[in-house]
């Protein structure tokens, strides 16, 4: 099952409120996605605490419905 | 969780130094994040303890409420979580994955 790009950033905007997203289809199949989000939300979280809050905000769909997302999370100052 | 799984994952994170999770081998992977992890390990050539989660679905499952995190690979150095295949890549790339190398004693070949 894939996901599309509108709702994976709009779940992300959702529990991120302040977020930047840059979102790629990768292989243009709907299901290989890399993102970039930033957010002043990261600021002072480990890389590990920062990627959590990018897989709560996809509500359990990472490592199901969502196959292959990288993520790159980054503090806005 | 299922406690045999999890004696198992603590089993293998206890006796290997470096223990990645992972789907396939690291000579045959079946994942391009997994394979990512395995080739930055092979490169600093890292012994390493390579868990291939597509031969068990409990474990498949089980490590990722061990570690509260929802994807595979998942990269264990001396019992501590380092991330996935895009945390351990950004830290491969600034060159924090070699100093947490170095503070736990684990030999790798610098570049």
């Amino acid at each position: 099952m894939a996901m599309d790009l509108i709702e994976i950033e709009s779940l992300v905007k959702k529990a991120i409120p302040d977020a930047v997203i840059d979102i790629q289809d990768l292989a243009g199949d709907g299901n290989h996605y890399s993102a970039t989000i930033i957010s002043s939300l990261f600021k002072g979280k480990s890389k590990i605490e920062q990627h959590k809050i990018v897989y709560n905000a996809l509500k359990g769909k990472m490592g199901n419905e969502l196959h292959a997302l990288a993520i790159k999370t980054k503090e806005k100052d | 969780m299922n406690e045999t799984i999890n004696n198992l994952i603590k089993n293998e994170i206890g006796q290997n130094d470096v223990c990645l999770f992972m789907k396939g081998t690291p000579d045959a992977p079946q994942c391009g994040f997994s394979m990512a992890i395995s080739n930055m390990l092979k490169i600093l050539e890292v012994n390493f303890k390579g868990i291939n989660v597509l031969e068990n679905e409990e474990l498949r499952q089980g490590i990722k409420a061990f570690s509260d995190w929802p994807t595979i690979p998942q990269l264990y150095i001396k019992g501590e979580f380092l991330g996935g295949s895009d945390i351990v890549k950004e830290m491969y790339e600034s060159g924090e994955l070699q100093k947490k190398l170095s503070e736990k004693s684990i030999n790798y070949t610098k570049k």
